[in-house]
């Protein structure tokens, strides 16, 4: 089956029901998404489908239905997306590890919502787990970067 | 190629900085009491290269700093390599830093300092003394560990003398070069720089370095000096961990590489009697099904399908050798308070006496068995061929990881090479060695192919080594509004005995976790007597983030706010009046202060205060809740801690934010129970963990009265729960005495 990731297109030979997260870590070697529960419980694995934030973890390879963003795709060390940017001036990450998937559905919940309140933001973001509990430099850092994208920094 | 030189300098000094020649450049290192460790990095290096130190090395590509503790996600890389750039003076966006090899020579001298029966806050002769006999078998031992909130205290003269050193010889390198006197030169952003301004950068020096021997002590800079420590730094880490380029094992990728999971007897430590594979290994994509001991491992193509290929492996399992269920669990810790005592290091006044006439409060406070629940699941990638052995794993005891790999390959150390990638977490969990043993099982089994071998998540909370369950009971009377008796008995399951057995360690004596942060505290109490019981092991228990003040904590904080109230006195108040510490005098009134303590609030709003010292680090913390119409919601918290000294004070506050966070999620919903023999919870769905939408505003102040400096992975989580219960007990007027306390109220 074929599947646009990051604007490259991938030809891959892979069971319809295998999760997306496994084609694009195991069989393409993408490693920002992150596997962390498998059920869609925890956001780890977020990535983007048409720009929507979605659990790679629980969608079939074979449903995909547009193009797929990864954090790769979002921006990178030299060419950072105004959340990174944000997260980075916020110092957010910790140990790391959902940090893509968090930075996925805040990427996502802005480009929906560009100024969201308290209650939005913790209505996208609460289906991603930190277990070293960033979440109050995640709220801030989400403002940060609505302010700049408002401002047209990024 | 390599060969150590001016060994016969040595002189047994606590702290001894040699050096040994290879080829075309020198390194700097310390050594033991008796013989040199091997220096890990000699092996590894070029023609032409140095290594200064094995906290540094510096090459043509520039300079490279060590810090051999786990990274995860404490920000210790940055605060390390931040201790040596401040000494040899580079930027630290300018280096490169990496963990290192596995190596005894990075032991950790103070880790074993928390296991001895004196206060943190005791100074005397005879603490300090123990204290640094403590440094003696940790160095014989020379277990490189991360854990205890103990890397920045370890490392804090270590690193900053290497880099003092490492400083001192390039400067003499360059007048050696320029043929310019030492004392005319300078040094600046990792160059020597002479007076009339030219730049000499330390990587063209590194070749004659070689030649000069280190200064044995060199002299350190004075505090108002410093220029990167004591102010906040961008983490090292931080640009890959929001890239998504960041690496964890789980992440690592090599040729050919193939895709493992284990399936183990979902009653912990029972055996596997036998097993058929045939629908397993029938699925397209599997390679491989091995038995291992307790369980099975499946080789694949791909990680997805060795979790769908091990789920239909039939296996036929022993039972637990534990009791069956929960109660049976609680039932046994309830027995150890009729039997032995384990530990009573604290026995002040007449207890006994104290109580003839019996107590005015006495109560029970229970906690569950608790999952560390990392957010990356346990995974390990190894590699055997060619009679060696490669391990990438996120570890907090590489030491460990190579003699059980060497033993389950059977071939020397010196043939293993342990790889510790960033982990995504750790708490404890990844200080234990069960996953890199059941990878390197694989890995033995499939010789000459990479196998990556990936826990679910299912398997990674079934099978853990759980936070101890633990009760407490305790009697106390009350005089004139004052505390005058204070027994408290404290019953678990050793940490020690069960985390120490699994790497064939024996333990002697008594289990000081089992009552740690709560004998230990700074209270003067006229007739006061804390002992320890020790319950049986059942499911195997290990090092939960502040380890025995994780349930000490609640214990002790929860019992003085009820016994404050009981005698009709302010929480705070009732805890300074008694207070025999300072230090813990200032973070109480930093936290009153900032939380506005004793102001009216409305009506169903509380606020609760609890103070716990732990792994030295005074920690008072104030949370206050709202009880609405959908339960309770956690609004605020405050925190303020005492380190001694605060080397990076925006990451001093992201780690007490998280100790907050984690001892929060605990208090709320978190508990491990047993049905059938078996683990209850399997995954998020059922092991939730707080999340945004709950996650107070907390705010944190670090002060710096304390003796020493002191580290802070720990100390924040104790105080939480506590202080939640008391803040519950303040807006509702109900006193929780069991976690988690979802279990009594509904949270909002």
């Amino acid at each position: 089956m074929k599947l646009v990731i990051n604007g490259q297109s991938h030809e891959v030979d892979v069971p319809d029901e295998m999760p997306l997260l496994w084609v694009l870590r195991d069989e393409l070697g993408i490693t920002g998404p992150k596997y962390g529960c498998g059920i869609a419980m925890c956001g780890a694995c977020t990535v983007h489908i048409n720009g929507q934030a979605v659990r790679s973890c629980s969608i079939p390879a074979g449903g995909v239905w547009g193009e797929v963003t990864t954090i790769e795709g979002l921006g990178t060390p030299e060419s950072l997306h105004a959340v990174q940017a944000a997260w980075i001036e916020h110092q957010v990450a910790q140990c790391g590890y959902c940090q893509p998937g968090q930075i996925m559905a805040a990427a996502a919940l802005l480009a929906k919502n560009p100024s969201p309140n308290d209650s939005e933001i913790d209505g996208a973001m609460s289906g991603n787990l930190c277990r070293c509990g960033t979440y109050q430099r995640i709220r801030a850092a989400v403002k940060a970067a609505a302010t700049s994208l408002a401002e047209g920094d990024a | 190629m390599s060969k150590p030189g001016r060994v016969g300098k040595i002189t047994r000094r606590a702290l001894l900085i040699g050096s040994a020649a290879v080829a075309g450049g020198v390194v700097f290192g310390y050594w033991r009491y008796k013989k040199p460790y091997d220096n890990p990095l000699v092996d590894e290096l070029r023609e032409g290269e140095a290594a200064l130190t094995p906290y540094v090395r510096i090459d043509q590509g520039g300079v490279t700093i060590i810090t051999p503790r786990a990274e995860m996600g404490q920000g210790v890389h940055t605060t390390l390599a931040a201790m040596v750039a401040e000494e040899l003076d580079v930027d630290l966006d300018a280096v490169n830093v990496e963990h290192g090899p596995a190596s005894p020579a990075y032991f950790n001298a103070v880790v074993l300092e928390e296991g001895i029966p004196f206060a943190a806050t005791d100074v005397s002769k005879s603490a300090e003394r123990a204290r640094s006999f403590m440094r003696v078998p940790a160095k014989f031992l020379g277990m490189q560990v991360t854990g205890g909130s103990s890397s920045t205290h370890d490392g804090f003269v270590k690193m900053r003398k290497a880099g003092a050193a490492a400083r001192q010889v390039l400067l003499e390198a360059a007048a050696l070069e320029t043929g310019l006197p030492v004392a005319t030169l300078a040094t600046d952003s990792g160059a020597v720089v002479t007076s009339d301004g030219r730049r000499v950068p330390y990587a063209e020096l590194a070749g004659r370095a070689a030649e000069i021997e280190p200064p044995g002590d060199p002299v350190l800079k004075p505090e108002s000096e410093w220029r990167l420590l004591g102010k906040s730094q961008p983490r090292v880490d931080m640009v890959p961990k929001c890239t998504g380029t960041a690496e964890f094992a789980i992440d690592v990728r090599l040729p050919d590489m193939l895709h493992a999971t284990v399936r183990m007897n979902p009653k912990l430590g029972g055996g596997l009697r036998g097993f058929d594979s045939t629908r397993a290994e029938a699925m397209p994509g599997v390679k491989r099904v091995i038995p291992l001991d307790g369980g099975v491992a499946v080789v694949a193509t791909n990680t997805w399908i060795a979790f769908k290929a091990a789920d239909a492996v039939d296996c036929d399992w022993e039972g637990a050798p534990y009791p069956n269920d929960t109660d049976g669990h609680f039932a046994a810790v309830e027995q150890a308070f009729d039997g032995k005592r384990d530990s009573r290091f604290r026995d002040e006044g007449d207890t006994e006496a104290a109580f003839i006439e019996g107590a005015d409060v006495e109560g029970e406070f229970r906690v569950p068995y608790l999952a560390h629940a990392t957010m990356e699941p346990l995974n390990a990638v190894a590699w055997f061929r060619d009679g060696e052995l490669d391990i990438w794993a996120g570890n907090q005891l590489p030491t460990q990881a190579v003699k059980d790999g060497a033993a389950l390959a059977d071939i020397d150390d010196d043939k293993v090479r342990v790889h510790t990638p960033y982990m995504g977490g750790g708490f404890g969990r990844r200080a234990e060695m069960d996953f890199i043993k059941a990878a390197v099982a694989v890995a033995v089994a499939m010789e000459g192919v990479p196998v990556k071998t990936t826990w679910s998540r299912e398997e990674d909370t079934t099978h853990d080594t759980y936070r101890p369950l633990a009760i407490a009971r305790y009697r106390a009377n009350l005089v004139d509004g004052k505390l005058d008796a204070l027994d408290l008995d404290l019953a678990a399951p050793s940490v020690f005995e069960s985390q120490f057995g699994r790497i064939d360690m024996p333990t002697m004596g008594p289990d000081i976790s089992i009552v740690q942060s709560a004998w230990d505290q700074p209270y003067g109490i006229p007739h006061h007597r804390v002992t320890g019981y020790r319950a049986p092991l059942m499911l195997p228990v290990s090092s939960w983030r502040s380890v025995g003040a994780s349930q000490n904590g609640f214990f002790h904080e929860s019992i003085l706010d009820e016994l404050a109230h009981a005698a009709g006195k302010d929480p705070l108040s009732f805890r300074l009046d008694m207070l025999t510490d300072e230090v813990s005098r200032g973070v109480l009134e930093a936290v009153a202060e900032m939380s506005d303590w004793g102001s009216p609030l409305p009506q169903g709003r509380g606020k609760g205060l609890a103070f716990v010292l732990s792994f030295g680090v005074p920690t008072a913390e104030v949370v206050e809740v709202v009880d609405t119409p959908n339960g309770i919601r956690i609004i605020n918290a405050w925190a303020a801690v005492d380190v001694g000294t605060a080397l990076d004070p925006r990451n001093l506050e992201a780690q007490v934010q998280s100790g907050i966070n984690f001892g929060l999620s605990a208090a709320m919903m978190n508990e491990v129970t047993i049905r059938d023999g078996e683990i209850e919870q399997t995954n998020f769905h059922n092991y939730n963990v707080l999340r945004l939408n709950e996650a107070p505003n907390i705010e944190v102040r670090v002060l710096e009265n304390g003796p020493r400096l002191r580290g802070i992975g720990e100390p924040g989580t104790p105080p939480a729960a506590p202080a939640l219960g008391n803040a519950i007990f303040a807006a509702t007027g109900r006193r929780l005495r069991e976690m988690p306390f979802n279990r009594a109220v509904n949270f909002a």
